[in-house]
This record gives structure tokens, C-alpha cells and sequence, in this order.
């Protein structure tokens, strides 16, 4: 079985944004820093006027894997992870699986679009190469 | 300058292997002896204990044992014990039993580190994924394991994966890695893997998580070793010339996480080894032989390039010039490490050092080898640790 995040008040946003196709991102109110993981206190001044707020959803993948090794016996394998920086929100990445029958062509640089599963009590990000499919 | 007024004065590693079948407690026990007995001590000196992580049973087998069964099984009376599951990586228990002699803690502090994740994969309890099993998982791995970045192999693939795009590496440095690495394997009885590494065995090996593959990843044990950290002045009576700890590192300028440091083709080892040597005036080039955390590959030219061995992009052209392997200038994990010796989480690397500072290591030994640099750990974890003799 493949755990799910423990929500809590600072990750809630992030983890049930899903429902409405809404990517949440924590921010702070005062100096506008992206705060990823979220938390209640902004590193960069402090504040505690910490709120999250729905990205654009699109982003750019810094780095990838394709994974091959099925770690548990569900695991349908190859995959690619990729770790995407996110549009408009400055130094936070967003790691998750790409919807793509062909993990070998992820690659740096390349543009993404976020997309949601639900999992029990949240909803699980993936991203899709921007431009193929819906 | 020196830094601190520790030393390490006895280590012990037990007869590691894949499917031991043999209870965690053996091993230790075994290390545990062969420490004392390197060390000119009984258990009646040891007066401190401590361990990375402590007991846990997040991931079957990575840290069957505590220090109170340890302490128990020992018959230990001590003045001082702790668990340090959050710090420097797996360096911190040599870190904090250091800071325990230095203030008077303790004399003689037993650091042990032992796994029985062979056995317990065998027993189809897949081992090396955190929280598989569970419902929910909180903190750090939270925003890994959910997503199906389940496996350290995927996070240190991201790390290859930019590295490779940002400095031409290949596939084939990381072989040079692995095959230099099992050849000092083939020079180590202990070592578990003792058949010899082509170029091509690595290349054809499966795929893991891209671009790393089998050979690069290190080799799921059986197994427990054991350092004790001294005082100085308590080392003095020692059996052997006591390891001076000059200088540790373990500092941490990015967050607690895999995926966030602004740039990932450095890790937290950049952080740690900046400080080491801010704290002495030893140099790279004072290095005689080199214990680098390998659980995956790709760590190992991250640690060169944080330890200043070479800059930043340049690690591949080091480890093609031969500096690493046998016979280079800066050999690195010549007990085959934890790619072809097996995972003991760092504490496999510091006996080797160890070893081969007492010149006790046989057809690896490096020559009157004084100086050795210790770096523990991958992504966000790290400790460094400068070790001399006389």
C-alpha cells in the first residue's frame, strides 16, 4: 500500500487544491516569497501573514528520473518523475509523476501542465507535458 | 589548530553478507568485541553508548537495535547514552559522542551502527522503502513517497540526471566509480561483492531509476560495526596510536528536503564540508585516503566537489584522471564501499578509514597513509569529519 500525505493545517491547501483542479501554493502576504513546503511563517521575514494561493499550474521540469524498478508489488514500471519548477512561484519545485506513455522523452526544460488523481482524503498532483492531451 | 580533544581508539566490523539469517545482536556483538579488543579496552571501560538512528522500524531492518539492548546486552553501566536520529547524518553519533568526551560525559563512547536489511528483504519485507505499509507519512517524505518518488534511488537520480545536463558527465564516470570501487573489493575478504566489474556488466546492468542503474546502487547487508570515540587523554593507554578528530563539518544552509535546494547538483555535503575546513588548516592535498558516502554513485563526485578536491564540474575529469581507485592520489572507499561492500550506512566507510590510518588493511593498504577525510550522507543529511595521526 502506498501511504498518503498526513494533512495538517499547513499542507491542507496543497493536498486538497486537487478538487478543483487548483494548484496551492503557500505564500506570504507581506513579502510575496513562494513557501514550498508550506508552513505558518514566512522564512524570508518572518510574517505570519501566510496564506496559500492557486498557481497558473504550468511549470518547468528541472530534473527527472524514470524509475524501472517496481518498489512495491502494485507498481506498474517505467515512470517518470519529474521536478518542476513552478510559474510564478520563484525557487518552489512541485515533484510528482508524468502522464506520458513515453517516460524516456521527459526531459530538462521541458514545459508542463499539473493535473490531479484522487486518493482518499486528497488529491495526488502529476504533471503532463503541456500541449498533449486535455 | 586543533579542534577537538577526541580521538577514535578501536573499531569493529562483524562478518557482513546477504542472508545472514543471523539476529541483529550477533553482529553488534561481534563488532562490538573486535572494537574493544582494537582499542586495549574492556566493556568494563566503555562508559558511554550511541547509535544513528536508534531503534526504528520505518523500513524493515535499516535499525533493528537501540542503545538500552545494546547497553543490556553488554552489561554496560554507563555514564552518558543517546540516539541521534536527526543530525549530521550518519556521522552525528561520532559527532555528539565526540562532544560527550570533550565535556566530560564520558571516556570511552561505543558508536555502533546495525542492519539486517538483507534478511528481512528475504523475508518479502521490502526493505529500503520508508513508510511502505502505512496509511499516512508525515514530515520530509511526505512530498516524495505519495507522488511514487518511494525509493532514494529516484531523489539521487534527479540529483545525476541535472548533474549530467549541466556538466556532459556520462553514465561511464559513474561506471569508473563502481569499478574502481569493486576493485578494491577484490582486495577486501570482507567485502561482499568479490567477482570483478567489466565497464560493460555495468553499463548492461538493469536500469533502477535514470540514469542510475543496479551498480549504482550500493548492496543491502547484513551486518553491524562498531567505533568507539575516546578522549584524548583516555586514548593515551590505548592499544593503538589514537585517530585525533581534527576538525568536523555539519553545517546545513538549505531546507529539509530532496527537492527544493536551489541547486541539486550540490547537497547538503557542500554545507558541511565548507565548514571542516573553515575549522583547521589541513588542506585537501594533506588527504591520504578518502571515506565518501556512496549509497548511490552519484554522491561520490559530489562529495569530491564539496570536500574541494576539485571544483564544481570537474569531478568527472578527476575520477577519469584515476584519482579515485587503486593506486590514485586520493583513494576513495577502498574497502569497496558501500557499492561492492555493502550498506552499513556510513559506519562500513569510517571502519575503512579507520583501518587503513592503523595500516591494517593488507593489499589496499596506502601507503603510510596519516590523513583521512570522512563525508557522510546524501541530499539534505550530511557530516564531515577530518581524522590524523601522528
Amino acid at each position: 500500500m502506498r501511504p498518503l500525505p498526513e494533512l495538517t493545517p499547513e499542507n491542507t491547501a496543497f493536498w486538497t487544491g486537487g478538487e478543483r483542479g487548483e494548484l496551492m501554493i503557500a505564500c506570504c502576504d507581506d513579502c510575496n516569497a513562494a513557501i514550498h513546503p508550506p508552513q505558518i511563517v514566512c522564512p524570508a521575514c518572518l510574517s505570519r501573514n501566510v496564506a496559500a494561493r492557486a498557481m497558473a499550474g504550468t511549470g518547468t521540469v528541472y530534473t527527472c528520473t524514470v524509475n524501472h524498478q517496481p518498489w512495491m508489488p502494485d507498481m506498474a514500471v517505467p515512470f517518470a518523475l519529474a521536478v518542476v519548477d513552478v510559474d510564478g512561484a520563484p525557487g518552489v519545485r512541485v515533484t510528482a509523476p508524468v502522464l506520458t506513455d513515453d517516460p524516456e522523452s521527459v526531459g530538462i526544460g521541458q514545459r508542463m501542465q499539473i493535473r490531479f488523481e484522487a486518493a482518499g482524503d486528497v488529491w495526488l498532483p502529476h504533471w503532463q507535458p503541456l500541449g498533449a492531451g486535455a | 589548530m586543533t579542534m577537538t580533544k577526541a580521538t577514535i581508539t578501536g573499531t569493529g566490523m562483524s562478518t557482513i553478507g546477504r542472508n545472514t539469517g543471523r539476529p541483529a545482536m550477533d553482529h553488534l556483538l561481534e563488532a562490538a568485541q573486535q572494537a574493544m579488543t582494537s582499542a586495549g579496552l574492556t566493556r568494563d571501560d566503555i562508559d558511554g553508548i550511541c547509535t544513528y538512528p536508534g531503534k526504528a522500524d520505518n523500513s524493515p531492518g535499516m535499525s533493528p537495535l537501540g542503545t538500552g539492548e545494546v547497553r543490556g546486552a553488554l552489561g554496560l553501566k554507563t555514564r552518558w547514552h543517546s540516539a541521534v536520529p536527526d543530525g549530521p547524518a550518519q556521522m552525528a553519533p561520532i559527532m555528539v559522542a565526540a562532544m560527550a568526551v570533550m565535556t566530560g560525559q564520558a571516556r570511552h563512547v561505543l558508536c555502533f551502527r546495525a542492519l539486517t536489511e538483507s534478511s528481512s528483504q528475504s523475508a518479502g519485507r521490502r526493505a529500503s522503502i520508508a513508510g511502505a505499509g502505512k496509511p499516512q507519512i508525515g514530515g520530509w517524505l511526505s512530498w516524495l513517497v505519495p507522488v511514487g518518488a518511494m525509493s532514494a534511488s529516484n531523489w539521487a537520480g534527479w540529483m545525476a540526471t541535472r548533474y549530467f545536463h549541466e556538466f556532459g558527465m556520462t553514465r561511464e564516470h559513474l561506471g569508473m566509480v563502481a569499478i574502481g570501487q569493486r576493485q578494491f573489493a577484490l582486495m577486501n575478504p570482507a567485502a561482499v561483492m568479490q567477482k570483478p566489474l567489466s565497464m560493460a556488466d555495468y553499463l548492461d546492468a538493469r536500469m533502477i531509476s535514470s540514469p542510475l542503474g543496479l551498480f549504482d546502487c550500493d548492496v543491502p547487508i547484513d551486518g553491524a560495526a562498531v567505533v568507539i570515540v575516546s578522549a584524548a587523554d583516555a586514548a593515551r593507554d590505548c592499544a593503538r596510536p589514537p585517530l585525533r578528530i581534527e576538525a568536523l563539518g555539519s553545517a546545513l544552509r538549505s531546507a529539509e528536503t530532496w527537492d527544493q535546494r536551489p541547486d541539486l547538483t550540490t547537497m547538503g555535503a557542500h554545507d558541511a564540508a565548507a565548514d571542516l575546513w573553515a575549522r583547521t588548516d589541513f588542506k585537501p592535498a594533506d588527504v591520504d585516503v578518502l571515506a565518501l558516502y556512496d549509497g548511490f554513485s552519484i554522491f561520490v563526485p559530489l562529495w569530491l566537489e564539496a570536500l574541494g578536491f576539485c571544483g564544481h564540474g570537474e569531478a568527472k575529469d578527476f575520477i577519469a584522471a584515476g584519482n579515485i581507485g587503486p593506486g590514485g592520489r586520493f583513494p576513495t572507499n577502498t574497502g569497496g564501499g558501500q557499492l561492492s561492500g555493502g550498506r552499513l550506512h556510513g559506519f562500513g566507510l569510517l571502519h575503512e578509514a579507520c583501518q587503513q590510518l592503523w595500516g591494517e588493511t593488507g593489499a589496499r593498504q596506502v601507503a603510510n597513509a596519516k590523513t583521512a577525510v570522512c563525508g557522510m550522507g546524501g541530499g539534505f543529511i550530511a557530516g564531515a569529519m577530518l581524522l590524523n595521526r601522528d
